[in-house]
């Protein structure tokens, strides 16, 4: 059986925890862009969101879209434990965006055996209990994924063995 | 010099600890109250000697409630550390430089927790706040909404990256519990004493986060207290077994967070371990080689791999050489985790780690070390180097 995660039968995601200096970036997620912070005096961007520019001390900044195209830096398949807010394994990726800035996400329209550090791959959006509100998450890159092949998922061992 | 003056002035002069159990049936206070008058009788020493005390930032015991409950006269210092496990070594820094510096005469360092039958299971699925209860991370944020949600999923990203780039696999990281379980057996305060386990047993376990941590490269969820006791170097040569602070260290790095460290430029490397080393090693003088012991933070075997290198006892991608050399093993040249480590004893959060090493230093550890003069205690970020006195 193939065990290909899509966006369709994905839950909705739990709200992520908004503050005042995050809350930018997953509104914008809400109306389909990535974005990360830019300092606006050197430029210098940065993911996770800080208050403060770590090389100049400026504390403006810019909000910039990127291309949400990056590549697999790593991954997990998370069997266990499980909440009911996801459906298992959830593949758990950090991926290395073009620009230089590195994203926690998800790897969805995939099948776990595809998955491997380097896999090109580009941004997508789920929604969250809060509509205007989404995350980021990413697929293969249109024709860099072997799709439909027929083998079980690199999930299949998930036997309980304690 | 690092700690130049902290180095060898002060002495873990008692220990105590409450049984490990997966139900305490008592409150984390009250577990902290055994502990520390354990700890204070193992010294002889009383609770009125005490002024000083240290323990996590999320540690749930309230020292208010521990001072009338132990009947502690004065408190001069008071402190916690963050970073969760990762700064666990962090409190005997603290407890050093109080008393080194003449601001406490005697500190309590304790950690109490319930991680398996209190309100926050630690290896539970929950969902992630803003912070994490100023443990030293705030990066739960970024991995909660995507179902990033406990040690295990946090910790397997890096470890992916590190199996990816030098090419270790779960069968490396199983020898490596082997071993711990093969101390555990035999370490009768042990989760798992009389339990050892064959490589089969660890490739056969289910997987957690693949392809990094199986349900045997976890450490186990644990009720129970810790306490230990420092004083000064001159005062400690009236108590019955002290055992030297020969230097203690911290290094907290820009990017690096506790299991959470995503967005450093190379996850392939511990640089947080690294930064200790030069701390413990480059600053004092003090040679690898002259290390008896090394009791090193294993929430999760990969943890310990990374720890390893990061501390300069192998090189970069080497560690499963050393382990499957058995050099870290029962009888090996530089025995680690002899109470079985995290893995194999029981989490109290790493401070268990410190006890151990105490116990071999002073020849009373159920592993005992035939030699055992000076002891390497590292949780990645915290480290001490203990000493016979």
């Amino acid at each position: 059986m193939v065990d290909t995660i899509t966006a369709m039968d994905a839950l909705t995601h739990p709200v992520p925890a908004v503050t005042e200096d995050n809350a930018f970036f997953w509104r914008a997620a809400g109306q389909g862009r990535l974005v990360a912070q830019r300092c606006a005096a050197c430029g210098l961007l940065r993911h996770p969101p800080a208050v403060g520019c770590p090389a100049c001390h400026c504390l403006d900044h810019d909000v910039v879209e990127l291309s949400g195209r990056g590549q697999v830096y790593s991954y997990a398949l998370l069997h266990h434990p499980r909440s009911p807010r996801f459906r298992y394994p959830v593949v758990a990726v950090l991926v290395d965006l073009e620009e230089g800035v590195r994203v926690v996400s998800n790897l969805v329209d995939v099948d776990p055996a595809d998955i491997r550090v380097g896999l090109p791959v580009e941004v997508a959006f789920e929604p969250t209990d809060d509509e205007e509100l989404a995350v980021p998450v990413f697929r293969p890159r249109t024709g860099t994924a072997r799709t439909g092949t027929a083998r079980g998922g690199a999930g299949a061992t998930d036997g309980d063995a304690r | 010099m690092s700690g130049g003056g902290l180095n060898g002035r002060t002495a873990i002069v008692g220990i105590g600890a409450t049984e490990f159990s997966q139900a305490a049936g008592r409150s984390e206070t009250r577990l902290a109250t055994e502990a520390i008058l354990a700890a204070l009788a193992d010294a002889g020493l009383s609770t009125a000697d005490v002024d000083g005390l240290v323990s996590y930032t999320i540690d749930p015991v309230e020292e208010t409630e521990l001072v009338r409950a132990l009947g502690i006269p004065e408190i001069g210092w008071s402190s916690r550390v963050p970073y969760g496990g990762a700064g666990s070594q962090g409190v005997l820094l603290h407890a050093a430089a109080a008393v080194a510096s003449g601001v406490a005469n005697v500190v309590v360092a304790y950690r109490a927790v319930r991680a398996r039958s209190g309100a926050r299971r630690f290896g539970a699925a929950r969902a992630g706040g803003a912070t994490s209860s100023h443990s030293g991370t705030t990066a739960g944020q970024w991995c909660a909404p995507f179902g990033v949600l406990t040690p295990a999923s946090w910790m397997a990203l890096n470890a992916t990256r590190y199996m990816h780039t030098f090419g270790v696999s779960s069968e490396d990281l199983g020898r490596a519990v082997v071993g711990l379980r093969d101390f555990a057996a035999t370490n009768p305060a042990a989760r798992f004493y009389g339990r050892p386990i064959t490589l089969d047993d660890h490739q056969a376990s289910r997987w957690i986060a693949e392809p990094a941590i199986r349900l045997f490269d976890c450490c186990q969820e644990t009720d129970g207290a810790v306490a230990l006791v420092v004083t000064a170097a001159d005062r400690a040569r009236d108590t019955p077994a002290p055992v030297t602070i020969a230097v203690a260290a911290a290094a907290a790095l820009a990017g690096q967070e506790v299991a959470t460290d995503h967005y450093s430029p190379d996850l392939s490397v511990m640089t947080g371990s690294t930064a200790l080393a030069r701390r413990l090693f480059d600053q004092t003088g003090i040679q690898r080689g002259d290390l008896d012991l090394l009791m090193v933070y294993d929430a999760f075997t990969p943890m310990l791999f990374m720890q390893l290198e990061g501390l300069g006892f192998c090189g970069p991608g080497e560690a499963k050489d050393l382990i499957a050399s058995g050099a870290l093993a029962r009888g090996g040249s530089l025995p680690a985790n002899t109470n079985g480590g995290l893995i194999g004893e029981g989490y109290i959060h790493g401070l268990n780690l410190t006890t151990e090493a105490v116990r071999q230093l002073r020849g009373t550890a159920a592993n005992q070390l035939d030699r055992a003069e000076l002891a390497l205690v590292s949780a990645s970020r915290t480290g001490v180097i203990l000493a016979r006195a």
